[in-house]
């Protein structure tokens, strides 16, 4: 791992002499070269370099105490939850319950109750969807998105439209990429039952006003749902603040195991929903005549969940408290704007997307290299990057673009990894350009 | 950097910033449309077929590097060909650049320039995306040939 942190000083002209001050001060606070001994996947070669992981926005890598926690719970704990009278039946059902705890201090939520395991965001989009289609939307029924929205906000409602009739309406977005704020209010009328947007944008890192979304929502009557994957692991989260109706993200961007998720939603509203899949643990009493179904959470709940990612979750979130969420979003935006400021040096290089408030999430493309041959060069220097649409197809199109490159930051990355990314690109460009 | 500068020949370099027969076929007798989602590679090939011969051929598009040279090379390389030809030289050059069997590009001309690919797993698709396309306007081209439904055989090569 040495050889990216020790790079950390490199060019510090990039930027005036009170941000390189700002930036030894937040140092001090947050010892990089420290947190990355807990993730050893960084500390390894690719293609003879040393890797430079930038695609945190697809998965991000997992801690130690992460990786303990899962294992811990298949050497000692293994058992289902909710079943057994067993020692280990109680031991695996009061660590599971109490992950569900933790996330609910982690989003502020007010009861524990309005926390609900799924597998992911994708899973948790589609539960409310589901739910809406089934009781609460009608034919000629709108719901509003954004044309920022990743492809499991967009097609689950794209089914609905086809299923039931409804209208999908979209919410533009600027050059910068910000949501043109008139036109969404413009778009919040009579027959809209739902707004469903993205917190932060997986391509372009808008953070999108949620609070204000939500106030212009509410005061129509009108339930917000968000797709919180890509803010999660980034921003302060407090659903009671927000005052939204419903608020999802994923474990495995969050630092932990993949297949689990959450959906939050005030209590009232999950218990107007119907149950998402019918199974175990999310009735009460069955008979062939009649089948009462589980309080929430437990309805949407059915069959045996992933335990052990969800230990493993709870071990990601001890892990970034005791960062702190503010920390690692102070570090991560100094970070993005040294890394924007490097890259805008690069010649014939855009950013796409220059949203004033910002995630540590870069798109851009390079002048003459696709995309893709841009990502295979970076790989070949160890630098690891997406490359594609992101599961954003109609974002791209409002781009102008088939597809774009992007770096996606984390609170272990370094600015020794943002030159060798940029170095990278020169490379492309000799070899390509 | 010697993987990538047998990935990115000289050739295929030229090819990709200065596509050949890179044009709407306005008499053409067919034609089909190629997309690769995970790149957001498009292209549309057109053929003129006279009997059983490859009258002329030409695309129009926008891809990467590989895709768009990899498109350009087969226009130039199946001009003149015969079904059997075209489909002989698609299977030839699939071996190629997913490294199947012993194939060093023999008989493959300037096609052989590709054999880099083999190295880099991701981007075998770029490189027979035209092929596939052609493959389906040679039998009609209803369809649109998109290299996530029809490759996987390309999928389990990797």
């Amino acid at each position: 791992m040495g050889t990216a942190v020790t790079q950390e000083i490199a060019n510090p002209a990039a930027f005036g002499p009170g941000a390189a001050a700002e930036a030894v001060e937040s140092a001090a606070a947050f010892d990089v070269a420290r947190i990355r001994q807990d993730f050893p996947i960084l500390c390894q070669q690719v293609h003879g370099k040393p890797l430079v992981y930038l695609d945190n926005a697809a998965t991000s890598q997992k801690p130690l105490p992460v990786i303990d926690a899962e294992r811990d719970f298949y050497l000692q704990d293994c058992a289902n939850i909710h079943r057994g009278v067993h020692e280990l039946s109680e031991r695996a059902t009061r660590k599971y319950e109490e992950v569900r705890a933790k996330i609910q201090r982690l989003i502020n939520a007010r009861e524990v109750r309005e926390i609900v395991f799924v597998q992911g965001t994708t899973e948790a989009l589609n539960l409310v969807a589901s739910g809406f289609g089934r009781k609460i939307l009608a034919a000629g029924d709108e719901v509003v998105i954004t044309a920022m929205e990743h492809h499991s906000n967009i097609v689950p409602w794209q089914m609905l439209r086809d299923e039931k009739g409804i209208v999908l309406q979209v919410a533009p977005v600027n050059d910068a990429g910000e949501l043109i704020w008139e036109d969404l209010e413009a778009l919040l009328g009579p027959r809209t039952k739902l707004v469903s947007l993205a917190h932060v944008s997986n391509v372009l890192g808008t953070i999108n006003p949620l609070k204000r979304v939500v106030q212009a929502a509410h005061s129509r009557n009108i339930p917000v749902l968000v797709d919180g994957a890509q803010a999660a692991p980034h921003l302060k989260l407090d659903v009671q603040d927000l005052d939204c109706d419903f608020y999802s993200f994923s474990s495995h961007k969050l630092f932990g195991p993949t297949g689990v998720g959450v959906l939050y939603g005030k209590a009232r509203w999950l218990e107007a929903l119907p149950p998402y899949q019918g199974g175990g643990d999310m009735i009460r009493s069955v008979s062939f005549e009649k089948t009462i179904y589980n309080a929430i959470p437990y309805k949407f709940e059915a069959g045996t969940p992933n335990i052990g990612a969800t230990i493993g979750l709870g071990a990601a979130i001890e892990y970034v408290n005791r960062i702190g969420i503010e920390n690692i979003g102070r570090y991560e935006h100094e970070l993005l704007g040294y890394a924007t400021g490097r890259l805008s040096q690069v010649g014939g290089l855009r950013i796409i997307g220059q949203a004033r408030e910002k995630a540590a999430v870069i798109s851009f493309v390079v002048e003459g290299i696709h995309p893709h041959d841009l990502g295979t060069v970076l790989d070949q220097e160890g630098v690891a990057i997406r490359t594609g649409h992101h599961c954003a197809e109609p974002l791209m199109h409002r781009f102008g673009v088939p597809a774009t490159a992007r770096a996606s930051f984390a609170f272990y990355n370094t600015r020794g990894e943002v030159d060798r990314l940029v170095a990278a690109v020169e490379k492309a460009k000799d070899l390509l350009g | 950097m010697s993987d990538l500068k047998a990935l990115y020949q000289e050739v295929i370099l030229d090819h990709s910033k200065r596509p050949r027969n890179f044009r709407v076929l306005e008499d053409a007798t067919s034609r089909a449309d190629g997309y690769n989602p995970l790149c957001g590679d498009r292209l549309t090939l057109y053929l003129r077929m006279n009997g059983d011969q490859i009258a002329d051929v030409a695309f129009k598009g926008s891809g990467c590097a590989i895709s768009t040279a990899s498109a350009s090379l087969l226009t130039e390389t199946l001009k003149g060909k015969t079904r059997a030809q075209a489909d002989g030289l698609f299977e030839r050059f699939h071996d190629l650049v997913t490294g199947k069997g012993s194939v060093n590009g023999a008989g493959l001309g300037k096609l052989a320039v590709f054999s880099g690919v083999s190295e880099f797993p991701a981007r075998v698709k770029c490189a027979t995306l035209a092929w596939h396309t052609l493959r389906s306007a040679m039998a009609g081209g209803a369809e649109p040939v998109s290299t996530e439904t029809d490759d996987a055989e390309d999928q389990a090569a990797r």
